[in-house]
């Protein structure tokens, strides 16, 4: 077996270092009951050009975004990452090492961290970031979490332009602590509504900009309005990339910033590995969940970075623990931050810019189909149209054809009454054939 | 004195040896360890490394909300981004350079072919929300794994979207919470014996249950006598590693679930140790009820500094209707995600994350799966032990191993063998990272004092363990010689000396500010 470097004869004679006289001895504590001989009942072992053979075919019966004229959005975005981010991620320095306990001997991971702190920091506006979490939807639960624990309030309200998987993760944990969630109705640019809901039990009001539908809304009314009932304001962004064009959360007044990272560096991936982006207020910061790098010095006076404030996390705190995140997003983050340091702000407005202006494309293709309705009215690179049909069973048709024409909202939300919507995205990738193939589609389809 | 072919001295002066009187160098750097700032340090924000369009059109339509404020983040041409992580990559230890034997953290080698199958477009330039007509490849993946990870562990379900180990621990409890709920019988504690991980009770409190700990018997296992006095009509569930966190098999383990079942709770089983066992012992056959496996440690998925991670937990029948949604079902040829609560899932707990899970590492773990195969991983089991108790072995005569007989794959050793040096667990560890090697997992499992947890894998030589031991077994001479100088201010040849991690914490500086210029931190 290539990947095991013992022979039959270390084996044997590690065994009489040991004392032992067959591997069995080692595992005398496993009942006899539950001891096996032979191996389970699966495949044995086989070689790379076989196990190469039997993903590929997996593989070749998915179809892939880059295959076709390709619209899909709803959280997971589909972008050109430069061939330098995968080449650094895979070296074996940052792909082979463990979290930075021993920041003597890892200072690489550590000072990337900080410097993709720095950077989300910056991208949302706020003062202090996280060294990631698993995604932008745990991260949007853990800041619902957050903000009970700091106003110490029992009720979360969440606006009906939440992506809704992320409005489910949220509930799902919120529900056993004992925080009551409220969610408003889906509404495609209904952010304020939230307004009507705070009350002084109100822990947090959950926002999103750009929304699901791509509304974009400022949030700044908002934000006053909950902080001036103590409540905390939380803007989720799934769609990272907007921060490039849109005035950013902090500037804003938000009090806990959540995004999905994946679009900077990372590939859809069918949904994972992605990475969480946390950004908040500093004086919350020791509420905050998941690792945190600071700056230090050595014993030499040599400036340095190491994990910190770890009091809050479960490896000292244990049940009393802000979260129990442990593994985070570490390479993701990685990759989020080569690209970022790749595009700068420059570079950052002017893909925003360019996503912004292929969505206005697409949407003035789309305005010339019969049928077709533009629902959303100030958007980021997605937004929402009425089709004079099922969605999901036009996506479906559409796939037929080659071209995968966005995600359905019935998808997210069945029986969500929006069985007719359908929500489309652009981003640097999507050229004009792309679009006019769309079009020439739909003009065919009803 | 010999000459190289241009003509210059090739040795070493003879008697200039400099030991104790380095000079330091004068710009910073130390040979092949450069100087490297952060990148909001260098001149000029105005550059980028990307070559991107015009964009065609401008953005009036969004009014106010344009951006304007400026952001300060600096871009890098392409070679100056090259250079400065490759410098960053150059101060890390990792498993591809030498033995990283954090136990409990299984640091194995990563094959770089999963590397390659991950980054095929069929699985990474695949949306999760395509329709699913059009990922029939990757639902038929995730099928594949679960049925590979239920074989292997004997169980009859498994949840497939846990993004890490913690999260599986959530993923668990939660199902846990919603069987006892969905019997009306709610109850209010989790017995997590003292040895846990940390993510045990954080995960226990999180899902609003009161953590109460379990004794540990002086031979390193869960006292049984203990745990039945402390179940009860109101305790939901045991939390218990197996292997436990001190590198041992709970013998009684069966026991123990045969009581936790009596009592009607649950018994999760921490499944972060399973390399030990895997394709040799099927926790199935143990009793356990829910137990997660985290892809990044005994299936190889690289930890890449910190993650990302993958943990499905499996379940028995008992709580396989609780489990969240989505999850993959075959309806004749055809996979289907089951995407929301109704039919098979009118029970489910509710939802972890916005998709179907870890995908990418999915294809890892199957890659890895695949190449070894059942008889394969069964030799990673033995041979994961076997290293493990050879360390041990070696070792014993000079360090006092904290439990006696064999071990599973992990070496527990305690500090009292270096009572009277006052030198402490952490200077020994430091100093091994001046003889090349990462330390040991320290300071845990909390019950042993002073603790070195060491986990070698199965993924290393004899000649390697046998240099990682006589370079351990020279330290430990040194440290019992009274050479103390050597630990108190270790490391001395690592890319940093020893870090404050107390000024860290209570001036905490987390991002780079621009009036804060390095050096303030010194004062
Ligand atoms: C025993 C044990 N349990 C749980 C965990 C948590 O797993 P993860 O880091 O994947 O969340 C770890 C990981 O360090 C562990 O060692």
């Amino acid at each position: 077996m290539r990947y095991l470097p013992l022979s039959p004869s270390d084996r044997s004679a590690m065994l009489g270092v040991i004392g032992a006289a067959t591997i069995d001895d080692l595992f005398v504590d496993v009942p006899h009951a539950a001891r096996r001989d032979q191996p389970v009942d699966l495949p044995f072992h086989q070689g790379e050009l076989e196990v190469e053979r039997a993903l590929s075919a997996l593989a070749a019966r998915n179809r892939t975004a880059g295959q076709g004229p390709f619209f899909c959005g709803a959280g997971a975005y589909r972008h050109h990452v430069p061939a330098t981010v995968d080449h650094i991620i895979q070296r074996s320095e940052f792909l082979t090492s463990y979290t930075p306990y021993q920041p003597e001997i890892a200072q690489g991971t550590l000072q990337y961290l900080f410097e993709f702190q720095t950077q989300v920091a910056a991208l949302t506006g706020m003062e202090v970031a996280n060294a990631s979490m698993y995604d932008g939807s745990t991260a949007t639960a853990e800041a619902v979490m957050m903000a009970a624990r700091v106003t110490r309030r029992g009720k979360a309200v969440l606006s009906g332009g939440l992506h809704p998987h992320y409005a489910r993760t949220a509930e799902t944990l919120a529900k056993v602590a004992g925080v009551q969630v409220q969610r408003l109705d889906a509404a495609i640019d209904g952010e304020a509504a939230v307004l009507d809901a705070i009350d002084d039990d109100t822990a947090c009001v959950v926002v999103q900009t750009p929304n699901l539908f791509g509304t974009v809304t400022d949030v700044t009314a908002i934000a006053a309005a909950a902080q001036a009932k103590g409540a905390l304001l939380i803007v989720v962004v799934t769609e990272v990339v907007s921060l490039g064009l849109l005035k950013g959360p902090g500037e804003m007044g938000a009090d806990i910033v959540v995004a999905e990272g994946q679009s900077i560096g990372n590939a859809l991936n069918f949904g994972g590995p992605y990475v969480g982006l946390f950004a908040a207020r500093e004086i919350y910061v020791r509420q905050m969940p998941g690792r945190l790098c600071g700056e230090t010095v050595d014993a030499d006076g040599r400036r340095g970075f190491v994990l910190t404030l770890s009091t809050r996390e479960q490896h000292i705190r244990r049940d009393k623990a802000t979260s129990n995140i442990c593994t985070n997003s570490g390479l993701c983050a990685l990759a989020f931050t080569i690209h970022m340091s790749l595009l700068g702000e420059v570079g950052l407005r002017r893909l925003a810019a360019i996503n912004h202006a292929k969505a206005l494309d697409l949407r003035d293709g789309l305005m010339g189909v019969p049928g077709v309705e533009i629902l959303t009215e100030r958007f980021f690179n997605e937004f929402a149209i009425r089709v004079p049909t099922d969605a999901a069973a036009l996506v479906e048709t559409l796939a037929g054809q080659g071209i995968l024409a966005g995600v359905p909202v019935s998808r997210l939300s069945p029986k969500g009454g929006m069985d007719d919507v359908l929500l489309l995205c652009a981003t640097e990738t999507t050229t004009s054939s792309d679009i006019a193939a769309l079009v020439a589609a739909l003009k065919g389809a009803f | 004195m010999s000459m190289n072919a241009v003509g210059r001295p090739t040795r070493p002066v003879p008697g200039l040896t400099l030991a104790g009187t380095i000079p330091a160098t004068l710009g910073g750097g130390r040979g092949l360890l450069q100087d490297e700032g952060l990148i909001f340090e260098r001149e000029g924000w105005d550059s980028s490394g990307v070559d991107l369009p015009e964009p065609s059109r401008d953005a009036a339509d969004l009014g106010d909300m344009v951006r304007k404020a400026p952001m300060r983040l600096p871009g890098l041409s392409e070679p100056e981004a090259m250079r400065h992580y490759v410098r960053l990559s150059q101060k890390n230890h990792a498993i591809d350079l030498a033995l990283y034997p954090l136990g409990s953290c299984t640091m194995k080698h990563n094959p770089r072919l999963n590397e390659k199958m991950a980054r095929l477009p069929g699985f990474a330039d695949v949306h999760p929300l395509q329709p699913q007509s059009t990922v029939q490849g990757a639902l038929g993946l995730m099928d594949q794994l679960a049925h590979w990870l239920m074989t292997l562990t004997g169980m009859s379900a498994v949840a497939m979207s846990p993004k890490a180990g913690a999260h599986g621990e959530l993923c668990g409890l939660l199902a846990i919470r919603a069987a006892h709920e969905a019997r009306g019988d709610a109850r209010k504690r989790v017995l997590v014996p003292t040895s846990a991980h940390g993510t045990n009770p954080a995960t226990a409190a999180f899902v609003g249950y009161e953590v109460e700990e379990i004794a540990q018997t002086a031979d390193g296992r869960v006292d049984i006598a203990d745990l039945a006095a402390k179940l009860g009509p109101d305790v939901a569930a045991i939390m218990v590693t197996n292997p436990n966190t001190c590198g041992l098999f709970e013998r009684d383990v069966i026991e123990i679930a045969e009581l936790v079942h009596a009592a009607g709770a649950y018994f999760y089983c921490d499944g972060a140790n399973f390399n030990a066992i895997v394709g040799r012992v099927r926790p199935g056959d143990l009793g356990v009820d829910a137990m997660h496996i985290n892809l990044h440690k005994t299936f190889s998925t690289p930890h890449g500094g910190g993650g990302p991670g993958s943990g499905p937990v499996v379940l028995s029948a008992a709580l396989a209707p609780f489990a969240p949604t989505p999850f993959v079902v075959k309806r004749g040829e055809v996979y289907e995600l089951v995407e929301y609560r109704e039919g098979e899932a009118a029970q489910a707990f509710g939802r972890l994350c916005a998709f179907h899970g870890q995908m990418g590492m999915y294809v890892r773990a199957l890659s890895y799966m695949l190449s070894h195969g059942a008889d394969g991983l069964k030799q990673v089991a033995e041979d994961a032990v076997l290293n493990a108790n050879y360390i041990k072995a070696r070792l014993s005569g000079v360090m006092s191993a904290a439990f006696e007989g064999p071990c599973m794959h992990e070496a527990l050793f305690d500090d009292h063998w270096l009572e009277g040096t006052g030198i402490t667990t952490l200077d020994f560890a430091k100093a091994m990272i001046d003889e090349g090697f990462h330390p040991m997992t320290m300071y845990f499992p909390l019950v042993v004092h002073g603790a070195m947890l060491i986990e070698p894998t199965e993924t290393e030589s004899k000649a390697e363990l046998d240099r990682f031991c006589d370079v351990l077994l020279l330290l430990a001479q040194a440290a019992k010689a009274g050479d103390a100088e050597r630990f108190k201010g270790a490391p001395f040849h690592a890319p940093l000396r020893r870090l404050d991690e107390t000024l860290a914490a209570r001036k905490p500086r987390l991002r780079w500010r621009p009036e804060l210029s390095v050096g303030v931190a010194a004062e």
